[in-house]
């Protein structure tokens, strides 16, 4: 990451932006906490299913909605059909938590190449790529995921991909924009000017600067993308039964909160966690790579 | 200003268009029909039916005689409900849609205003963090939280309102879902605005409305009110058509007989024509606001003249 500078710097060594930013934002306690807790959630989703003695679909008549208990480690207690909570909602993550870095990557895919098309082309190509974004922006995305769950039946991939059709605008507009600006800074110009080859201004001034929004925008897509999966599963369009994910749980978790309210308690608290965490992490990316912005 | 107009509607029908297009081409990508029930009509008799509804044609043709029917403001048939158009169902539908997420949205809006103006005035001090703290309850919690949230405390530990259902109208249903629609969106308006009137209120123009002794009402209401609120008129549309989710959530949760309990069922029934003639309506509906939104705006700030 380190980058030789001129002779009349005194420093020996550059500092590259990237180290900054690191360094601010290890210095931004919210969102480094956030990073722990939702390493801490995922490799929970991850491992924790296979570490405990129940699972996600094993029925026990003898355990029926009972409230959390240390007994057989049903420490989030058991659904009305005597599930295990705790490992249901562990794999109920699993599910979120994929379709959010699977629809969250295939928008950053599309939004990046569209918007640097955009703002690298000009001209018309520019102006009919922006047209089409403008027109998805109008469209009520939630029903095309409903219209394509409808048309598909229920499958995750699907999900993900209708996920992923609407989530990219934001990204293709940001960075178009970030491109253009970029196009006409003074350091491209100098380095067009001493006889720079196109493509290492791409590489050494364009791309790095890009790269700063991008992680700054994929951090504010992964909440979305979660919560619209939850949305659907909510809504019962999602992942089928006995398979789970945290809409699921908590749509069946407020049928019975009035008798069993852990069953909306801690799928509500993982889900509400989760989000809470990538938000922080999302403001920390911003201020440690944006510092224009603090 | 007509100009600009006409522009902007000629931009929304590519839009409404290229919506129509896709989704009639996504679901005519699915295989069966309408006809292929379990108990088998004769050969003549299929060929009748599909004659009539001219499923006998090439696809283009069929897209065609779809698109005729959508300009006479004919949605179709409904493939699960017996008996009813997806008209009849919409007819029935909307009023509902309307008055839950309409009342909602302004709630939100009027609320957010009046929260974001108090906030800002009173910036950094206690009424500040709390207004917003407050308002941020609804952003924080997704609507598919609040709604059973809000149903727990106020249907079952005190039962003052119904836990949901519908019943023609009456307040007493009504309450709750436009409580969740306008606690969802208070948020987002109250902090927009209050970061807008604080930024106007630090601008030239205001310093010397209160350096020629205004009383701080109308330096507020007069002077600063008009510019502080174009943030907000510019983020209505985006949040209108984002609240569409919170609203099929809200009438999913609370069972209300609008279009989004419409949408789900039909989406769980495959019902194609009704959720194809729904995604139509809301996206036509959408895109008119933002069209609206957007005019109000030039309408708001003297910079914009087209």
């Amino acid at each position: 990451m380190t980058r030789t500078v001129s002779k009349t710097d005194a420093a020996p060594q550059g500092r590259s932006p990237w180290r900054d930013a690191r360094v601010r934002f290890l210095r931004n306690r919210a969102a480094v906490g956030s990073v722990v807790v939702l390493a801490l959630v995922a490799l929970a989703c991850v491992f924790g299913p296979m570490l405990l003695p129940s699972a996600f679909d094993s029925v026990d008549w003898n355990l029926m909605s009972n409230p959390p208990t240390r007994a057989g480690w049903h420490l989030f207690g058991t659904d009305d059909l005597g599930r295990d909570l705790l490992v249901r909602t562990l794999v109920g993550g699993r599910v979120s938590l994929l379709v959010g870095v699977l629809a969250t990557l295939v928008s950053v895919c599309i939004g990046v190449v569209w918007g640097a098309v955009a703002g690298y082309a000009g001209g018309r190509v520019d102006s009919v790529l922006m047209r089409i974004v403008d027109m998805a922006y109008a469209v009520p995305y939630l029903l095309i995921a409903i219209l394509v769950v409808t048309v598909f039946g229920r499958d995750i991939l699907l999900v993900v991909g209708a996920i992923a059709a609407f989530s990219w605008l934001d990204m293709a507009r940001v960075v178009r924009g970030q491109t253009l600006s970029i196009k006409s800074r003074e350091y491209v110009e100098a380095a067009r000017a001493i006889g720079v080859p196109t493509w290492r201004i791409i590489a050494q001034h364009v791309v790095p600067n890009l790269l700063g929004v991008v992680v700054i925008y994929t951090s504010i897509l992964v909440p979305g993308v979660i919560l619209t999966e939850s949305v659907l599963s909510f809504l019962g369009l999602g992942v089928q039964e006995p398979m789970t994910s945290w809409g699921v749980l908590i749509h069946d978790g407020a049928a019975v909160m009035g008798a069993s309210p852990w069953m909306i308690l801690f799928p509500a608290g993982a889900l509400s966690i989760t989000l809470y965490c990538a938000n922080f992490i999302g403001d920390g990316l911003r201020d440690a790579l944006d510092p224009k912005e603090r | 200003m007509w100009a600009y107009v006409l522009r902007r509607l000629l931009v929304t029908i590519p839009t409404v268009l290229a919506v129509v297009t896709l989704c009639y081409m996504l679901l005519h990508l699915t295989p069966g029909g309408p006809f292929d029930a379990e108990m088998k009509v004769s050969d003549a008799v299929l060929a009748n039916l599909q004659a009539k509804y001219h499923l006998d044609q090439p696809l283009w043709k069929q897209y065609l005689y779809y698109l005729d029917s959508l300009l006479h403001g004919d949605l179709g048939a409904s493939f699960r409900y017996a008996d009813w158009s997806v008209n009849d169902l919409v007819a029935r539908a909307l009023p509902v849609s309307l008055v839950i997420g309409g009342t909602g949205l302004v709630i939100a809006v009027l609320a957010g205003i009046a929260l974001g103006i108090v906030a800002a005035l009173r910036q950094n001090t206690v009424v500040d963090y709390v207004v917003m703290l407050l308002a941020n309850i609804g952003s924080v919690l997704p609507s598919f939280v609040l709604g059973p949230v809000l149903v727990l405390v106020f249907a079952i530990t005190l039962p003052w309102l119904p836990s949901g259902g519908w019943d023609d109208f009456a307040p007493r249903y009504m309450v709750l879902p436009i409580a969740l629609l306008t606690l969802i969106n208070v948020a987002i308006i109250g902090r927009i605005m209050r970061g807008s009137l604080i930024e106007v209120m630090s601008s030239n123009f205001i310093r010397t409305a209160r350096a020629k002794g205004l009383p701080m009402r109308v330096v507020v209401l007069r002077h600063a009110l008009r510019p502080a609120l174009l943030p907000v008129v510019s983020v209505i549309g985006p949040l209108a058509i984002s609240s569409i989710t919170s609203a099929i959530v809200t009438e999913s949760w609370f069972s209300l007989p609008g279009l989004g309990k419409l949408i789900v069922n039909g989406a769980s029934d495959r019902d194609y024509t009704l959720v194809l003639g729904l995604v139509v309506l809301v996206t036509v509906m959408a895109v008119l606001l933002n069209l609206i939104v957007d005019l109000a705006y030039a309408w708001l700030d003297p910079k914009i003249r087209y």
